[in-house]
């Protein structure tokens, strides 16, 4: 998820100390039922498996490539490592990633 | 980080004493989150020195550009660290207080074997059981944990200061003397008082701290641990070393200076085979585990690489 526009592990994260903050999740990201890039590009690449991991990834990758840290695979293989994927999609999601971020995630 | 509060302890990026609350390692029953305190949060080259506050974070502190710059090596070291969701929220102060990741250690619940740093007294089963990933110098029967902070390691090289307050008014501790040694007293990892906490540190802003780099070597690319970890801080002229810093990771109890070698490594080519001449006598006193008699190696040629590669910063 984001806070205040960064990426963090919901699962070390508590409730209360996100209190008055701007918490994003993927539930959040589509606006008026337009899927957001990133989510596009998922879908286009077939870049999931069982879905467990998505939410996790596509947060993620959002946030990559605005801070930009997806400019090259090497770079984004570095900068999504981190969210695991046990389908082992990666090649997939490595691909989806570069396309939002060519198409200015 | 533990609160003065009898059973209280400070939060900060959280992603380290959540996991002790999980496992049972720490039972807080206050939680304090000092994440708004904004003093805390800062980096500012100020002349002679670099001051990091305790609650900025791993990536704040990576990808901030006078530290790029002016000693790579702690870039380097927090950039290693982790991965970049955990970098967001985990705070450097944090980082140096994090404790071993001793898989005999790290169980949750009541460990169905002997730790000391769990149950005092109990005994330590990775002494004759799996300690591939654990300490070659300085441990001690009651505990052969290693302490596994990246920046530690690097701050440790870069002679810096670790500023902590408590009850007891404001103290500078060296980086390198903040964590000890396991001795018979594995349950604390660091010299910090119960209720203190580190407000920030200062790294001396040395011409040669330019001439830094950080090496981790671990058994996959990213987002693990070291397996052995080498922060390194060379001054040189005309392909020799006049001076050099050499700190190993997760070797020790704590980040372990190779003082000796340092010394030896004065007058010695940037070459590989000079380097590793002076690294010896360092190694002398290595003292391998049952299954980690490689890491002894893999250190000294680590050492060897990391010390070429500051040595060949412009």
């Amino acid at each position: 998820m984001h806070v205040d526009g960064k990426r963090v592990n919901a699962c070390l994260t508590l409730a209360a100390a996100v209190d008055g903050r701007a918490v994003t999740t993927i539930e959040g990201l589509a606006r008026s039922g337009d899927l957001q890039p990133v989510q596009q590009a998922f879908i286009d690449h077939d870049a999931l498996q069982c879905g467990y991991c998505t939410p996790g990834q596509i947060m993620s990758a959002v946030a990559c490539i605005r801070e930009g840290h997806a400019r090259t695979r090497e770079q984004i293989r570095e900068w999504m490592s981190g969210n695991i994927c046990r389908c082992s999609a990666y090649p997939q999601i490595v691909v989806a990633v570069e396309d939002a971020a060519q198409r200015g995630g | 980080m533990t609160a003065g509060r009898e059973r209280a302890a400070f939060l900060a990026g959280g992603t380290e004493i959540l996991n002790w609350m999980r496992l049972g390692i720490a039972a807080p029953d206050r939680v304090i989150d000092i994440t708004r305190v904004e003093e805390l949060r800062f980096i500012r080259a100020d002349g002679d020195r670099i001051s990091v506050g305790a609650l900025s974070t791993l990536n704040e502190i990576g990808e901030h550009a006078v530290v790029v710059r002016d000693c790579p090596v702690l870039a380097q070291a927090c950039l290693k660290a982790a991965s970049a969701q955990i970098r967001n929220s985990a705070t450097v102060g944090g980082n140096i207080l994090q404790k071993a990741r001793c898989a005999y250690f790290r169980v949750e619940g009541d460990p169905p074997w002997p730790c000391n740093k769990r149950q005092p007294g109990s005994g330590c089963a990775a002494l004759s059981g799996e300690n591939r990933h654990h300490a070659i110098f300085g441990w001690s029967e009651a505990c052969v944990a290693t302490q596994p902070s990246d920046p530690a390691v690097a701050l440790a090289a870069l002679d810096a200061e670790i500023h902590v307050r408590g009850s007891n008014g404001a103290r500078v501790i060296p980086a390198y003397e903040f964590h000890r040694l396991p001795g018979d007293d594995p349950g604390r990892d660091n010299v910090l008082e119960p209720g203190a906490l580190i407000t920030h540190s200062d790294i001396p802003r040395a011409s040669d701290a330019r001439r830094s780099f950080y090496l981790k070597v671990r058994e996959r690319e990213s987002y693990e641990y070291a397996t052995v970890s080498v922060a390194a801080v060379v001054n040189g002229k005309a392909g020799r070393i006049t001076a050099a810093r050499i700190a190993l990771g997760s070797v020790a109890h704590k980040p372990w200076r190779l003082t000796v070698a340092e010394k030896a490594m004065a007058g010695a080519r940037l070459d590989a085979r000079e380097i590793d001449a002076a690294l010896a006598p360092a190694f002398a006193d290595a003292r391998p585990l049952a299954h980690n008699a490689f890491k002894i190696e893999l250190a000294r040629r680590a050492a060897v690489r990391a010390l070429l590669e500051a040595g060949a910063v412009q």
